[in-house]
Order: C-alpha cells, then structure tokens, then sequence
C-alpha cells in the first residue's frame, strides 16, 4: 500500500472539559477520498482546523508529504500543499469571485510580495484563475463580488481556490453544504475525478455522496474514531449503527 | 532616599493608580457589555471635575460637589448614550473611535464656551485637609489616603453590584451573549444606558476628586483616558480585575519610575545627565511595560473570554 | 472609460492646483500657504490611508510618524544652522532630498518596531495600543529638553531644495503638490499589486489569506511600515511649512485628525485623505472665520458625517462600491 500522504497521530484537544479530539488516529493516501463522517458536534471541523493549523492540538503529531507540520503556521502548511474549504464559506467578500482564486494562485506561483505590477493585467494570475473556476463550474461568474453570489456559488469558489492552490492533499469541510440536489451530483461526479490529481479528505453530511465516494470512511463520535473502514465493513459495523441509529433514528 | 520618601511615593502611586481604575473600571465594563470603544469617556472624567468645582463653589461645599460630579457625568453620559452612542453598538471600531472623538471636539469646546479657558481651582475639604504621619517620620496628605479608600470602596462596591446582584447577572450575560439575554426579556436598550451611565459616574467622580489636587479645565480627560487604554490592555479588555491590577501596575511603575530612575542612574552619570535621561526613560516606562505584557500575554493578563 | 470617481479625482487635482496658482497671482499669499496645508496632510493621510484603507488597519498612532519626519527635518536643520554635528561626527543638512531620506527611513523604523507589537493584536486592542505607542513618542519629546521639549523645535531658515527657491510659496506648494501626486501614484499601483491584493484581503477575512498560503501578519507589517514612511514624509513637509516642530505633531489629537481626513474623503479610496484633507482645512478656516467655537460645529459636522453619510465625501459623488 502507498506511503500515506497526511498522517494524523493520536491527536487530542480539549476545550475546557470537553474533549473535542480524543487520541485521533488516521492517515490519507494517494489517490482516495476518505470521508470523515459523524453526528454534529462530534468534532470534525475541530479536527480539520487542526489539521490546517488554525487550532493548536494539545497532544498529538500531525505529518505532511513526510514532514512533522505541527509547528508550522496555517499559511506555511498551505504553502506546502494542504488545501482547505471552509465549512461556512470564508472568502473576501469585496472580491470578486476571479480576484479570491487569483490570491491563490499568486500564493502559489510566487511571491505575494510584489509592489507594483497590476494584478488585473497579470495573465499568469488571471488565466490559471479563470481555468480553476472553469472546473469548479464558476466561469461564467468570475467577475461577480462574491458577497452577490449565493451559498452554492460560494462553495464553488472554495472548491477553485483549493483548485488553484495546487494542492498535494485535500481538506474539504462539507463542500455540498447548501448547494441543492443538482449541484451536489454535478460535484460528486466533480470530486470523483478530483482525487487522481490529489487525494481527499472529506467531511460530509450527505451520505449518498459519501457512499458513492469514499474508499475509506471514519467515524468520528464525541471526538473518538469509532470505526475506520470501507463503505461496506462501515455499513454493517455495530458500533457505528448503535451511534447512528441512536442519535438519527 | 529615606524610607518616609520611598513610602510618600509608593502611596502616591497607589493614589495614581486608583484614580486610572476609577476611569478604567468604565471603560472596560462598557467595551466588556456594549463592545464599544469609547474615547469620550476623558470628556465625562472633564465634566465631573467642572461639576464639582461649580457646585463646590456656589454651594461652598465639596461634598455637595462630588455628588454633583457623578450625578453630572451619569446624565452626560446617560444623554451620550442615547442621543449618539447607541447607534454606534453595530458599527465598526472605526466609527465608534471617529464618532467618540467628534464628541470630545464638542464636549471640550462646549465647556470652554461655557467656562472659558482659565483653570477652576478645587479646594481640598477641610476634614480631608490634614496630613497623617507616616513610619520614618514624615507626614502624608490625609486626601490622597481618602483616594486611595474611595478607589478600594469602589473596587469591592463593584465586585459587590457585578457577582451579587440582578443588575450584576445582566451585566455578566451581556457580555457573554448579547441575544440569549435579549430573547430573555431583559431590556437590554436600558441595560446598555445603565451601564454607560455608571461607567461615566465613576469616571466623573475620579475627575472630582483629581480636580483637587490639580487644576480643573479643558482637555484635562485625555491624557487620563490613553493612560487608562494602556491599564486596560494590560489588565485585559472586559476585566474588573484586570482593570484594578493593570491600574496599580500602571500607577505604581509611573511614579515610582519618575522618582527611582534619576537617583538610580546618578550611579553612573553625573547628577545632571541622570536627571534628564532619567527623566525622559520613565516617561516612557508604562508604555514599555505594556509592550513587554503584550509580548508574553496579547489579550493581556485577565483575558475577559477564554 | 472614465468612471465617476476618476472623473471626480481629476477634477479635484486640477483644483488644488490651480487655486494657489490663481491666489499667487492675484497676490494672495496666505491662500497658497493653506492649499499647501492640504496637500501635505493629504499626504500624511495618503501614508495612513494605506494601513487602514486597504490594510483596515485602524492606527490611532499616525501622529507618531508624523513627528518622526518633523523631528527628522527640525534636528537636522538645527544641527546645520548651529554647525554642530549631529552624531558620530556626522554633520546636519539643509538640503530637502537628504532630510526627506532620513524622515522616510526613521519614519519606516518607528512604524516597523511600533507594528512588531501592536499587529500582534487586532481590534479595539490595535487601536488603544497604536494610540498608547505615539502616546509614548510625545512625552518622551516632552521630557527630552536637547530638542526644544514642550517649547518644539525652530527651523529659522525654510531647508533648501537644488534649483528652488523654497522661500517663494508658490514654489514649495508645487514641491509638495508634485510629493503628493508622487505618493498618489504609488499608493495606486501598490493597491492594485499582488501585494496589494493580498493587503486588501487581509482586511476581509485574513483566515481565508493564510489559508492560500500567505502569511497575513507580515502583509501588515509590511504596510504599516511602508504607511508610516508616507507620513513621516509628509510630517517633514509640514516642518518646513510651519518651519517649526513640537510635540503637538506627536499628539493624539493630530492621529485623530488623520483619521477623520480619511472618514471624511473616504476609507480606501486613492482621493479619499485629498478631499478630505481639503475639506478638513476649508472647514477650519471657513468655520474659524465665523466663530472662535470652530471646533465645536466641527465635531457636529463630523458627528453627522458619521451617523448619516458613510462612505466619505467620494461616497456620496461615487456611490458605494469600493475599488478592488
């Protein structure tokens, strides 16, 4: 099996006396999605925060592409390849929505740090740009102040700058939320693909796109991976259906 | 430097340093609920030092004056709030700071036209006139211990108001969660007046009471208010406590820096260098102990929320 | 195409132009002494307008650059008349281009160290602790006597720049007018660079900014560092004007005023401090014409200004929309 991409190591957080993450144990590899599944307020955002470094775990060890990331800061673990969406859409809202996936590119493609050359004459910033949010289905929309576009449409932002980031891994935080039944296949056929080019950690609510998706599924219940396994062996584990079936049912 | 002078200062520092709480107490109580940045509250520290200058002049009594004071810079306040400020609760930091300052243009020139620009004088009252003796010989101005009291009644008083009572439990759920305790039914509209008018209260009566010692006139709050910005950031925006240590922090170091640092640096420098570099290091010496709190705690020493 | 506020902006550059020019000429000195007034605070507030325009940086500690750069002028001046060197045998200049250079560098040091500390922070604690930082420059030029203490600092004779006589008042109005247009220009392509973006963002939602990749906390170093250089430029400028420095350069009444400069003009926009700068001085002169009270309907007006018409003077000519 291929060396894992983004391991986590038996992180822990607490908040107060709640133990949001409680010694989390998982790992991402090449080439698959593995969705992160749990009731609300079983920590799964806490968990990606972590991951992505705007939450500091209180124990634990998180390793990217082969390096400890834990002491690095939320921009240098982006600069490295960790591309993330926000659960409630997080974008410049005086932005358009092309300038959002343009900062993005300008992170990646060099220095942020250029004092005089227009951005919006800049074809190495527009164009890479405009082709993330031709995937991401936007492109028609590129010039709209995102504070104009709705929730789905914001999604769809997210899901380019993650694009335009190049990123090595990804870490999506319920990208379906809030985008009605037609965009939400139209983005499981989208992140079907998506995964050749750099694998997935998803976090999502809409099961039928976590079961078409996912190779791997873990269960995160009061802050504890309950189980970790394939969309079968996670279908049929008791633990997981007393969890589910006693909180959804 | 003899033990009495070492002690004269250190009370004079405390002295100081009850006075910034006094204003600070205010401020971080109305940033702590209302989540407002005020810079009018140096204007109402003002009106408190006028109210009790007047009325202590007509009336002949200071007592009399210092309950002017408050009850003058409650209803300033009180009118600020509903006149101008509580359009400013949903705003940004910037238009309160813009708006707050455009009141301290009106307020200082208001008072200026009203009493023009030569100092009103306060005398201080003749029970309070007395000095007492202190251990090493020498004697300490009875009103600066009165100070020093006030501030520690105003300290428990608080405590008392914020931990025991209803007002108290409103206040501590205003700053937790502005509409859980509006969907209570508390109403909040007259919570916010309240608590900026008490806020004022506490800052007029600090004016008062400073109006003694020093001259009473215009532009006399400002000064007062940065210095009480800094015990706040140190103490921690929101925090009664904070505001109290940061406050005696803020007063102790001041004063006794202007006083130690001169005498300390005539070890190495002859006497007028000392005085001078001395001098100038200690003004600047509240400030580098904010910078080195920042550093180390940026929410400052009692973070408000967690 | 043209759009209205550029329209609006040329018309306001040709203005401030040509009325000292016209007031020179109809012998009315005292008209030119006060456009060049506004230019060199449309300057200051140029500087501020990058850290809290495209930054949302809101400094309550511009005066603190500012007097850097007068006290930059006025030290070096003194130390050039008395012909005492300044220090390690260094001599003192008259010369502008060399004061301005050290101004801009000291200007840029100060705001670098006093960004250090205060951007570690955000909100009401940045604007207490900016305000405590020039707080902290004021009384200690108070207390240092060698520069003239509370008293400030005399420039008897206004510096020299090469081929001007700086004395004339319509030639050191153009100097500060072509400063000004200098510091427009640059304020309007560091706005529209990748750095630029990356500033504007910042102000926006910063999480979303380190999560690209891009470390917001030195974006905003960067740019307090480069707004206080403008300022201390401007804070030189107005030394020569008044050819005196005091601590009142350093007060928190004068960071006050640079705020308000830009409130009134309008936040971010590349006239915004220019309008508001001109507004502001027109204001004081009009209004202290009428009534020795001038500052108490300054504060009605501005109170008003706040409450009723945000958005800044080019808000209401331009509608809302921001550029960017």
């Amino acid at each position: 099996m291929a060396e894992a991409i983004l391991a986590i190591d038996e992180l822990v957080k607490n908040f107060g006396a709640l133990r949001a993450t409680d010694h989390v144990t998982l790992d991402l590899k090449p080439g698959e999605i593995h969705a992160l599944i749990g009731p609300n307020g079983a920590g799964k955002t806490t968990l990606i925060s972590q991951i992505a470094g705007t939450i500091r775990p209180d124990r634990g060890r998180i390793s990217f592409d082969g390096r400890d990331v834990g002491a690095l800061s939320v921009a240098q673990r982006a600069r490295l390849g960790l591309g993330r969406t926000f659960q409630v859409s997080s974008l410049a809202l005086e932005f358009s929505a092309l300038r959002n996936v343009m900062l993005a590119v300008q992170a990646v493609s060099g220095s942020s740090f250029r004092f005089f050359r227009p951005v919006m004459r800049d074809r190495s910033l527009i164009e890479p740009a405009m082709a993330a949010l031709e995937r991401a289905g936007l492109a028609e929309r590129a010039n709209v102040t995102v504070a104009e576009l709705s929730h789905g449409e914001r999604r769809q932002v997210e899901i380019a700058i993650a694009l335009a980031m190049k990123s090595k891994a990804f870490l999506l935080d319920e990208p379906m939320a809030g985008m009605g039944p037609e965009g939400s296949s139209r983005l499981t056929g989208f992140l079907d693909g998506l995964r050749e080019e750099a694998p997935i950690l998803l976090v999502e609510h809409d099961m039928n796109a976590v079961f078409a998706l996912a190779d791997r599924i873990s269960v995160l219940v009061y802050g504890r991976v309950i189980a970790t396994g394939t969309v079968d062996e996670i279908r049929s584990d008791p633990e997981v259906r007393r969890a589910y079936l006693g909180d959804e049912a | 430097m003899t033990l009495a002078l070492f002690l004269e200062q250190l009370l004079n520092g405390l002295q100081f340093g009850v006075m910034l709480f006094l204003m600070a107490a205010g401020l971080t109580l109305i940033f702590g609920v209302m989540g407002l940045i005020n810079l009018a509250h140096g204007s109402l520290y003002m009106v408190g030092a006028f109210a009790c200058a007047v009325v202590a002049a007509w009336t002949g009594s200071f007592w009399l004056g210092l309950v002017a004071s408050m009850a003058a810079a409650a209803a300033a306040g009180a009118i600020i709030e509903l006149a101008v400020i509580r359009r400013l609760y949903a705003r940004d930091h910037l238009d309160q700071v813009l708006a707050t300052f455009a009141l301290i243009l009106i307020m200082s020139e208001g008072t200026r036209w009203l009493f023009g620009s030569v100092p009103l004088y306060l005398d201080i009252p003749p029970l309070l006139q007395g000095t007492v003796p202190l251990p090493g010989g020498s004697r300490y101005q009875l009103y600066r211990l009165a100070i020093i009291g006030v501030g520690v009644a105003v300290a428990v008083g608080l405590y008392l108001l914020i931990s025991k009572t209803r007002l108290g439990m409103r206040i501590r759920a205003g700053e937790n969660d502005r509409e859980m305790i509006a969907a209570l039914g508390v109403d909040v509209a007259t919570l916010y007046t309240l608590v900026f008018a008490l806020g004022a209260a506490l800052a007029g009566l600090a004016g008062a009471m400073v109006g003694a010692i020093q001259s009473v006139q215009v532009g006399m709050g400002e000064p007062v208010l940065i210095l009480a910005f800094v015990v706040i950031v140190i103490g921690g925006i929101g925090s009664i406590r904070g505001a109290l240590i940061g406050a005696v922090l803020v007063g102790v170091t001041d004063t006794m820096g202007r006083f130690l640092l001169p005498q300390m640096l005539t070890l190495f420098l002859p006497p007028s260098q000392a005085a001078l570099i001395g001098g100038a290091v200690a003004s600047m010496l509240i400030y580098l102990l904010m910078a080195v709190v920042l550093a180390v705690r940026p929410r400052g020493l009692f973070p408000a929320q967690a | 195409m043209m759009t209205r506020e550029t329209a609006f902006n040329i018309v306001i550059a040709l203005l401030l132009l040509a009325a000292p020019i016209a007031a020179n000429y109809a012998g009315e000195t005292f008209y030119v002494t006060l456009a060049t007034r506004i230019a060199i605070l449309s300057l200051a507030a140029v500087g501020l307008n990058i850290a809290l325009g495209l930054g949302g940086l809101v400094s309550f500690g511009h005066a603190a650059f500012f007097g850097v750069g007068g006290y930059a002028a006025g030290i070096l001046a003194s130390h050039a008349f008395a012909g005492t060197p300044l220090i390690f045998g260094l001599p003192g200049t008259q010369q502008m281009p060399v004061i301005w250079i050290v101004a801009v560098l000291f200007g840029g040091f100060a705001a670098f160290l006093i960004g250090l500390i205060t951007l570690r922070t955000a909100g009401v604690y940045f604007i207490m602790i900016t305000l405590a930082f020039a707080q902290m420059i004021f009384y200690f030029a108070i207390s240092w006597p060698a520069y003239g203490g509370e008293d400030g600092l005399p420039i008897y004779v206004r510096n020299q720049f090469p081929g001007l006589n700086t004395l004339n008042p319509l030639s050191y109005f153009l100097l500060c007018y072509a400063l000004l247009g200098l510091a427009l220009l640059l304020f309007r392509l560091l706005a529209d660079s990748r750095f630029g973006a990356a500033l504007q963002a910042t102000r926006q939602n910063d999480v979303r900014v380190a999560s690209v990749g891009i470390p917001p906390y030195r974006v905003r170093l960067i740019a307090f560092t480069i707004s206080g250089m403008f300022t201390a430029l401007a804070g030189a400028l107005f030394a020569d004007l008044n050819r005196f420095v005091s601590p009142s350069m350093l007060s928190w009444q004068m960071s006050g005023e640079l705020i308000v400069l830009i409130i009134l003009g309008g936040v971010g926009r590349l006239f915004g401090p220019v309008v508001g700068a001109a507004l502001y001085v027109l204001l004081e002169f009009w209004l202290g014409g009428i009534t020795e009270r001038w500052q108490f309907f300054l504060g009605l007006i501005l109170l008003g200004v706040v409450l009723f018409a945000r958005g800044g003077v080019i808000g209401l000519v331009a509608g809302r929309a921001r550029h960017g």
